[in-house]
């Protein structure tokens, strides 16, 4: 798939809470094809200690406005300067990056698992599966009710089921406590997520152990984001692969973590 | 028109000073989408050795203030695979493809360098007697002057086109370094490799890295490069290929003023895959600014009165 280096001009900039924002970013020309689960690098202009470009997930596209839609938490330095970036700005961008979630092999119920800033690629991956003809349902966690991203763009898809930390908004405990996963599991066909490591692990582990294919997203530190440097390996039963190439997207049998 | 041909020993010329660092440009066709990769002088790809490696655990990389830290290791898959599935896709680019050999034992070195010898399309190789991030060889070559000229004597037997030193930055007098690889037959020298640093999270106080330490690059890395250069440029004859945080021409250019004849760009291509192509045209437009003809006169042009 041809990756492109191109200048972005940013539509809006929408705050959600204290630690999220979309940015609404436009192409001067048209998009290439994208998929569910590829990110873009974003080289941050001008911010003291930040050197190599961030990586941040697709969260949606709009082909005729030309435009890509990317939720964004502010984690450090970087991500706090691009909070700060106004209408009008230019943002120079490498895309589209990395492999994409894949599509279960029977019609079915799927089950989209997202942690906090890691819910950002299932809004696409959603839609891309609906048009597939699954029925799509998801599970999201936040820490609490301040921290909830905008959910309408979740629930045009599918159900959304909730848990926080704290129970202010859904059900209280992390995912892995959410009735969903209670049921006389698992009407589902595939199971799909993103978000920390830990909440990965957990939901692959109960997953797998029913039997169901589980693909999860990874995070790692990046320098190229293009397969250049190895920089972001994942250990798989393969050996060490390139997160940015060979992923983001795993299956969670092939992973070693 | 500018000249830009320059020549780097051994019978090698590269059409313009411009190429880029082991480690940091893939094979050359990671790049495709970006850049026209054959407008290059030419591609140095990463270390290679005698078996599959893979490489340091992760974390392996740390940002820092202006530049990086990276604790790869030598992940490759090994010099046959190479031969066998790298070599035939990059064989006919436009540009020279240079090999980085690398090794725990001068026996592997050896190795490596005379499976090589086989493939018409390499016109040399790089001996990287300079990584930080293997435990055993690799710097140790680098940093003790005795084993850097037995690994570049036994090398120099067993490979008959342009021979490539690069050195390590972790010694205290390069110019030591450059003269001994120099005596033992190396048609030049590239430096530097990568610093040894490390970085500690001080939230978890622990190392960033799961070694520990690893290799510091891009322009955090650049006054030292450009001394070390300058100090080589005046201990050898042969020709040297600068590289330490060129992040654009007016880098380049420096390090030929310094006294390189050519020079490597490598943690740049992470932040502008297209910057190789932007410095090669950096170089000519600086040279047609200043009435220069042939980009060679830049090299160890600084003026010092
Ligand atoms: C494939 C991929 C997709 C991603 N998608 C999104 C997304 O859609 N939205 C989003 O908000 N974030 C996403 N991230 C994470 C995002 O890249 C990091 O949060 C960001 O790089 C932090 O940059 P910073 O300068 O703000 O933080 P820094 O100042 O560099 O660091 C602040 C803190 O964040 C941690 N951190 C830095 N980089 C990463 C990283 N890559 N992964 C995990 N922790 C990190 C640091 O250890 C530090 O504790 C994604 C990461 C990857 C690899
Ligand atoms: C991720 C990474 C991997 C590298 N791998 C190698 C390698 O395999 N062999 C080698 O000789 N140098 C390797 N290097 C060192 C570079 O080739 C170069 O010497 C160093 O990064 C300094 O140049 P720069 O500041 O332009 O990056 C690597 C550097 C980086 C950042
Ligand atoms: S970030 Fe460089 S290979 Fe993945």
């Amino acid at each position: 798939m041809t990756k492109y280096i191109r200048d972005f001009i940013i539509e809006d900039n929408i705050r959600l809470n204290t630690e999220y924002f979309i940015l609404n970013i436009r192409s001067e020309e048209a998009l290439p094809d994208m998929y569910p689960g590829q990110f873009v690098e974003i080289k941050v202009e001008n911010t003291d200690g930040v050197f190599l470009r961030r990586p941040i997930s697709i969260y949606g596209i709009d082909r005729e406005k030309q435009t890509i839609n990317l939720l964004i938490q502010k984690a450090g330095k970087g991500t706090t300067k691009l909070a700060q970036h106004k209408q009008g700005d230019k943002l120079n961008i490498i895309f589209p990056l990395g492999n994409s979630f894949t599509a279960p092999e029977r019609k079915g119920k799927v089950l989209l698992v997202g942690g906090g800033v890691g819910v950002a690629p299932l809004p696409f991956l959603a839609e891309y599966l609906v048009d597939k003809g699954m029925e799509v349902e998801f599970l999201l966690g936040f820490r609490n009710s301040d921290l909830l991203v905008d959910l309408k763009n979740f629930e045009k898809y599918g159900k959304v089921n909730l848990s926080t930390d704290n129970g202010t908004a859904g059900e209280k405990g992390t995912v892995m406590d959410n009735s969903v996963l209670k049921e006389e599991l698992l009407p589902f066909v595939k199971v799909y997520t993103c978000g920390p490591n830990i909440m990965m692990k957990a939901v692959a582990a109960f997953v797998e152990a029913r039997g169901i294919e589980c693909e999860a997203s990874l995070e790692n530190t990046m320098a190229c984001g293009i397969g250049a440097c190895l920089c972001c390996i994942q250990e798989t039963i393969h050996g060490n692969v390139r997160v940015c190439i060979e992923g983001p997207v795993f299956n969670t049998k092939e992973l070693i973590w | 028109m500018v000249n830009t041909e320059v020549n780097i020993g051994g019978g090698l010329k590269f059409k313009n000073p411009v190429s880029t660092a082991s480690g940091c440009f893939g094979y050359g066709y990671e790049y495709d989408d970006f850049i026209d990769v054959g407008r290059l002088g030419a591609i140095f790809v990463k270390g290679t050795t005698g078996s599959k490696r893979e490489g340091n655990p992760y974390p392996r990389m740390a940002e820092t203030a202006s530049g990086m830290l990276n604790s790869v290791g030598l992940q490759n898959k090994g010099v046959d695979h190479f031969i066998k599935e790298i070599y035939p896709r990059v064989k006919d680019y436009n540009t020279h493809i240079i090999v980085n050999v690398s090794g725990s034992t001068v026996d592997e070195y050896v190795e490596v360098t005379e499976k090589l010898s086989d493939l018409e399309k390499i016109p040399a190789i790089e001996l990287n007697i300079s990584c930080p991030n293997v435990r055993e060889g690799g710097m140790v070559f680098g940093t003790h002057c005795p084993s850097a000229m037995m690994v570049t004597r036994e090398v120099r037997k067993a490979w008959k086109r342009s021979l490539i030193v690069k050195l390590s930055p972790n010694v205290t007098s390069i110019h030591e370094f450059a003269k001994a690889v120099e005596g033992e037959g190396a048609d030049s020298i590239s430096l530097i490799n990568t610093l040894l640093g490390m970085a500690i999270d001080a939230k978890t106080r622990r190392p960033v890295l799961a070694t520990v330490t690893g290799g510091l690059s891009g322009p955090a890395v650049k006054p030292v490069a450009l001394r070390m250069v300058w100090q080589a440029y005046h201990a050898v004859k042969i020709p040297i290929i600068g590289l330490g945080g060129i992040m654009n021409a007016t880098d380049a250019i420096e390090f030929m003023l310094a006294g390189a004849t050519a020079i490597q760009l490598g943690t740049a291509n992470f932040i502008d895959p297209t910057v190789s192509v932007k410095v090669i045209e950096g170089i000519e437009a600086y040279c047609r600014e200043h009435g220069i003809t042939d980009v060679n006169e830049l090299t160890g042009g600084m003026i010092s009165d």
